[in-house]
Formats: structure tokens, C-alpha cells, sequence
């Protein structure tokens, strides 16, 4: 397990020696809990994804889908607990692990005010990609993403389909081995959505990429997750593939029953003012 | 459907040293503030407005007031220097809303996921405010050589007030840097960026000297760092000028409150998203 890391060996062990043995997982959490004062937004969350899945988290607004993305991505401390992330502790070794991982939140990374080139050759430069090779990646990515033609406008000129696909070609550029990405086709229409579908399973099938996303779209879990977890109050409701999910609610049952099932009511109602409001706000600026 | 951990080509984060890193991360940072700079230079041009206005019109008008002691310089020569240090604040102490724009979109979580240093998006923000400060300090130079203020033209001298200019934009960028963790909102930030500016331009003698001041302010004006900024532009940038606490003092307070104010920027930078 993880033998390709070979360069790293000696780092690898020193994040090993702090935490649980690794099992070889592409991400793994222990026990994995965040709270704000009172709040409790994750609870004692034990979730393992293996190489190369494509794994969906669903759940209402406040469920503790964001934070969990955020803690993985290191950008939020657990308050107890740890994970794993392409074997190496997020508490431990964070920097060996943002080596390992591309990250696409759902606001808008992009920046508008740069071309799509110029975009992506910031993000090269910030994971240490030199002279040609940076040169050679950055034109390759944008090849990936259908973008090559648009590389020297600005971003906001871009459709809010065409920054999704940047962004997915900003995070590439380094080749994480774990690709997270935080509701990545909120607010774009049917056709950017399957562009961005299509791109995320190539992504898979060139590059072995395991994917951890973020989603309240249950035609976006049914169709691109290989497995699904809910979570519920910041508890895991259910683990399964989809079709094993629908199953367990009862025959023809949809993934929408499924959630209802386990979320106990449907994603419509609930989330705080600031989850709508940013969730419109990102709706809007992608277009 | 299984696969194994993908072998792919890895950037050979070995090969690199920690500082060349570092100083890479920094330049790549404050690269995309330039390109943005040049591609709409409106507001570059149009900050030149102020300090042009408090040298005609105010500079003009408060000369003819002999109250103020310069010593042996006119008012004109003696407050080019706080002039050229005020908007050396204004450019520099608005850097945070820039910052706090980044993350309502998301691309300051775009910077810290990645491995870049976190002190290197407070350097290179630092680094772009400082040139934005040489471009102020080009400005003022031609205005005040146009109202024949009697500058000091060695090349010493000069360079000297360029890298007075530029580490002092890079002290209230930094500044501003922090202010921005710490309210997190546009809206707060202005009202605080407001709230600052006056006390620090009034509290230090960029235009009027120390000995003004009632003992209190005094005091304050002492522990403003703009004051330091002022004093070494004034030993250095006019005929005659000299500064009150030498320059290596000067230098000193300005480059140790950069580097002071840069780590807790740093340490800060990741609770922007939080």
C-alpha cells in the first residue's frame, strides 16, 4: 500500500508513527468531530473511501457536509478526532497533504479579473510546477477541460459552466492523488452539469483521481457516486452504493425516498440564513 | 470497479529549498496583483489626485502660516514627506478589503489548500502595496519638483526613500492584512479602515513636527510607526532635511514592525475561512 510514494517514505512513516496504522485508504476519519461552541457540527464521523471511488456526501443544509470537506481539505482543525487523506494525517502532516489533494469549493475560486491561463499558471506556481513542465500541464489541462480557445480571456467573460471546468483544471494541474470538491455543479444548468460530470469521470479513468463530493443534487449522487454516505446532524446516516441504498427503503424507492428516509424530511426546508445566502450567492455569480 | 492508488507523476517537492520556495510563492502572489494592476490602471492613476491636492492647495495655503516651526526648511519642503508617507497609508491600509473580496469568493481557500507557505500570500500582497508605493513616490516627486520644493537628487537619497516608501506600504498592508482576519466583512473593514487612517495621519508629523503636540499625543505619535516612515523620508528625500531619530532607528522601527506584523498575518491568513 501507497508503495508509489516512495520519495516520501520517510515522512510517510513519521505520519504514520502519530496515528492509527493507514489501511491503504484514499481517505479514512476517526472518530473525525468538529464543534462551534455549542454546536456540533460534526459528530464522531468514521467514514472510509478507497482508491479511485467517486464517493457523494448527501444531507441537509447543516448536516456537516461542508465541514467535513473542509476539515479533509485541511482548512478547518478537528476538535477531536483525526483523518486521513492519501495517507498522511491531516493533523499531523497537513502540508503533506495538500500535495496530495485538489480542492474545488463551491464559491467561485477562479479569479475574474485574470484569464483562464493566467489563472491556472498562479495555481502552478503555488504547487511548484517550474518553467516548461508548468507550461506543458497548463496546456494539457486546458485541452482536458475544452478550454483551450478561451485561455487567454478574461474569466468573467467565462459562462459559469467554463469556470467549473477551469477550476477542475486548476485543481489537475498538480495531479492530486484525492480530488475534493464542494457541491461543484450548484447553480449550473443541465448541460454545463453533464460537461462537468463527463470531465470528473474522464478525470477518473486517465488519472485513477478518487473523487469526494459534496452534493444536493440526488441525480448528481445517482449518476456520478459510486457510494454515497447521508449525513444527518452531523451523524452518518447511511453508507451504501445507490442502488443498495434505494433497495434498503423498499422497492422502486428513489434516492429522494432514500434521503427523506434517513434525513427525515427533504432538502427544501432547514439551513441557516448564511447557507442560503451563500448558496444564492454562488448560484449568481456562477451564472 | 476497483482501482489501485494511481501512479502518477508527482512534483518533486524534494528538489527545492524552503526559501527558494518561498520567494517563489511570494512572487507568484504579488505577479497577479501587478497584472491586475496594469491591465486597469485607473485607480493607480487616480490616487495621484490626493496627494497633488495637499500639496497645491493645502501645502500652499499652510506655508503662509509662520507658526509652524520647520526649522530651517519652508512648510512646502517640510510636509512633502508626510505627504508622500500619507499615501504611502492610503495605497497600502486598503489592501484587507482586497483580501476579504478573495474570500467571499473562494479564492483565498484556493490559497491555503495548496502547499504554498501561508506567509508567502501576506509577502507577496505586501510586495505588490510596495510598488504601488513607488508609483505614488514617482508622483510626488514630479509634483513637488513642478512647485520647485528643493528635493535631494542623489541617487543614495533617492533609493533610500523608495525602499522607505515600500517597506512602509508593506507595514500597513500587512496591518490591513490583519484587520481583515480578524472582521472578516466588507462592510466592518471599511468602517474600520476608515476609523484608522485620520488618527494615524494626524497622530504622527507628517505635517506639523512633534514638538506641536500636547505631551499626550506626544506619546502616541512615538509609538506610530508612520512617524518613523516621516522622519527617515524627511532626512532623506529634502535639502537640508534632517531626520529626528536617525536613520538606522528609522529603518529599524519600520522593517521590525514589517516582519512582526507579517507572522501574526501569517498565523492569521487560515482563519480567514474558518
Amino acid at each position: 500500500m501507497n508503495a508509489s510514494n516512495q520519495s516520501d517514505a520517510a515522512s510517510l512513516e513519521a505520519g504514520n508513527s502519530a496515528t492509527p496504522p493507514s489501511t491503504g485508504l484514499a481517505i479514512e476519519t476517526f472518530e473525525l468531530t468538529r464543534r462551534f461552541g455549542d454546536l456540533t457540527a460534526l459528530d464522531h464521523l468514521n467514514l472510509q473511501v478507497a482508491y479511485g471511488t467517486i464517493f457523494g456526501l448527501l444531507g441537509p443544509n447543516g448536516a456537516g457536509k461542508s465541514t467535513t470537506i473542509k476539515m479533509l481539505a485541511t482548512l478547518l482543525e478537528p476538535t477531536s478526532g483525526t483523518a486521513k487523506v492519501a495517507g498522511f494525517d491531516i493533523r499531523t502532516s497537513p502540508a503533506e497533504v495538500r500535495r496530495r489533494i485538489g480542492y474545488v469549493p463551491q464559491l467561485v475560486s477562479a479569479d475574474g479579473a485574470l484569464t483562464g491561463w493566467e489563472n491556472l499558471d498562479f495555481s502552478g506556481r503555488l504547487y511548484g510546477l517550474h518553467g516548461a513542465e508548468r507550461k506543458s500541464r497548463i496546456e494539457e489541462a486546458l485541452r482536458f477541460v475544452n478550454l483551450s480557445d478561451s485561455a487567454k480571456k478574461l474569466v468573467k467573460t467565462y459562462s459559469g459552466g467554463m469556470i467549473r471546468r477551469l477550476e477542475i483544471a486548476q485543481a489537475m494541474l498538480h495531479r492530486p492523488v484525492v480530488l475534493i470538491l464542494d457541491e461543484p455543479t450548484v447553480g449550473l444548468d443541465p448541460v454545463a452539469r453533464r460537461s462537468v460530470w463527463e470531465r470528473l469521470l474522464e478525470l477518473r479513468r486517465a488519472y485513477g483521481m478518487t473523487m469526494l463530493i459534496s452534493t444536493h443534487g440526488m441525480d448528481e449522487a445517482d449518476e456520478l457516486c459510486d457510494e454515497l454516505a447521508i449525513l444527518h446532524r452531523g451523524k452518518m446516516a447511511t453508507v451504501g452504493n445507490p442502488a443498495k441504498l434505494k433497495e434498503s427503503v423498499g422497492p422502486a424507492a428513489t434516492l429522494d425516498d432514500v434521503f427523506a428516509h434517513y434525513s427525515g424530511g427533504s432538502i427544501q426546508e432547514g439551513g441557516s440564513y448564511r447557507d442560503v445566502r451563500q448558496a444564492r450567492r454562488s448560484a449568481s455569480r456562477l451564472g | 470497479m476497483t482501482y489501485a492508488k494511481p501512479d502518477v507523476p508527482q512534483v518533486a517537492w524534494a528538489d527545492t529549498s524552503i526559501v527558494v520556495d518561498f520567494l517563489q510563492q511570494t512572487w507568484a502572489v504579488a505577479r497577479i496583483e501587478l497584472i491586475k494592476m496594469f491591465r486597469d490602471p485607473t485607480e493607480l492613476l487616480s490616487r495621484a489626485v490626493q496627494p497633488i491636492l495637499w500639496l497645491v492647495i493645502f501645502g500652499q495655503v499652510f506655508s503662509r502660516v509662520r507658526g509652524i516651526p520647520t526649522g530651517n526648511l519652508s512648510y512646502l519642503a517640510f510636509m512633502t514627506p508626510g505627504i508622500l508617507a500619507q499615501s504611502v497609508l492610503f495605497v497600502a491600509i486598503f489592501y484587507g478589503i482586497s483580501i476579504i473580496w478573495e474570500r467571499d469568493l473562494g479564492i483565498v481557500h484556493k490559497m491555503l489548500v495548496s502547499p504554498a507557505q501561508r506567509a508567502s500570500f501576506v509577502y507577496g500582497k505586501a510586495a505588490s502595496a510596495g510598488f504601488r508605493a513607488m508609483v505614488q513616490t514617482c508622483i510626488i516627486y514630479t509634483v513637488a519638483s513642478a512647485l520647485r520644493i528643493e528635493l535631494r537628487w542623489n541617487l543614495f537619497a533617492i533609493l533610500g526613500v523608495l525602499l522607505a516608501a515600500v517597506l512602509g506600504a508593506a507595514v500597513f498592508a500587512t496591518f490591513s492584512f490583519i484587520i481583515a482576519c480578524l472582521v472578516k466583512s466588507r462592510e466592518r473593514f471599511m468602517g474600520i479602515g476608515q476609523l484608522m487612517t485620520m488618527p494615524l495621519f494626524f497622530a504622527s508629523n507628517a505635517i506639523y513636527p512633534l514638538i506641536l503636540m500636547p505631551n499626550w499625543l506626544k506619546y502616541v505619535a512615538t509609538m506610530n510607526p508612520l512617524t518613523y516612515l516621516v522622519d527617515a523620508l524627511r532626512g532623506l528625500m529634502i535639502q537640508n532635511g534632517q531626520s529626528l531619530h536617525t536613520m538606522p532607528v528609522d529603518f529599524a522601527v519600520i522593517a521590525g514592525t514589517f516582519v512582526l506584523l507579517g507572522l501574526i498575518a501569517a498565523k492569521l491568513f487560515p482563519t480567514l475561512v474558518q
